[in-house]
């Protein structure tokens, strides 16, 4: 089955990102597909690669950035939600006028079409939030 | 069609759970994860709600939260189930429907 993640709560808040996270590996392990995962307002603070927690500490953003790359999963970032809270990538730096970026491995920005695309093209979208 | 309900919240915080249960149809399955899963302790002034419901719906909470939460599964109401990441994945992909309750 093929899956969609919307996430829309930060890092270190609650507890979504965390359920997020153990859903995906979870549904991973039993064979099935998460084509995409959406993070939405203070979602997107999943995404900086500047996040450093203390040593003994889960990295969310590492954590994410890795298991996308093994199992080819699309982080993608809402612009709107992005720009507000200071998550910027090299075009959106440019197109800005920042002096730099922040976006980490595996994510890339784009708009709520992809949260829509993937309510077509996934069998579930499972939302985690606050 | 049937659908899975999943509700974040403890009971003693919000009112997630009853908005919940006063929309979902009868057959529906109700996950209780993260604060929620306190909701799912036999004894507390809640029990009693998800007791009278056990006839409309399905209930189950999310054993690794409860255990985060220090909670032993043998406090949990008896008829709730009990199901780790993996059961919660096979809930949602038996249901045909997914709605969060934040």
């Amino acid at each position: 089955m093929k899956f969609g993640i919307l996430v829309t709560e930060g890092p270190y808040q609650h507890q979504a990102s965390d359920s997020a996270l153990q859903f995906c590996r979870a549904a991973l392990e039993k064979g099935h597909e998460v084509m995409r995962v959406f993070f939405y307002n203070d979602g997107v603070n999943n995404s900086t690669r500047y996040t450093t927690p203390p040593q003994d500490d889960r990295n969310i953003v590492n954590s994410w950035s890795e298991l996308a790359e093994k199992h080819g999963i699309d982080l993608v970032v809402c612009v709107a939600a992005a720009q507000r809270r200071g998550i910027v990538d090299e075009g959106e730096a440019q197109r800005n006028g920042k002096d730099g970026n922040n976006i980490a491995e595996g994510f890339r920005i784009s708009g709520l079409g992809q949260l829509v695309e993937a309510g077509i093209q996934c069998d579930r979208i499972v939302t985690f939030g606050d | 069609m049937t659908m899975l309900h999943t509700v974040n919240k403890s009971p003693f915080e919000r009112n997630a759970l009853d908005s919940c249960m006063s929309m979902a149809n009868k057959g529906s399955k109700i996950l209780l994860i993260e604060d929620a899963v306190v909701g799912a302790v036999d004894k507390n002034t809640h029990a009693e709600k998800i007791k009278g419901a056990m006839s409309d719906y399905t209930f189950y909470v999310l054993g690794p939260d409860l255990q985060a939460r220090g909670i032993d599964e043998g406090n949990v109401i008896d008829g709730v189930n009990v199901v780790d990441y993996a059961g919660y994945v096979d809930l949602v992909a038996e249901t045909d429907n997914v709605q969060s309750w934040l």
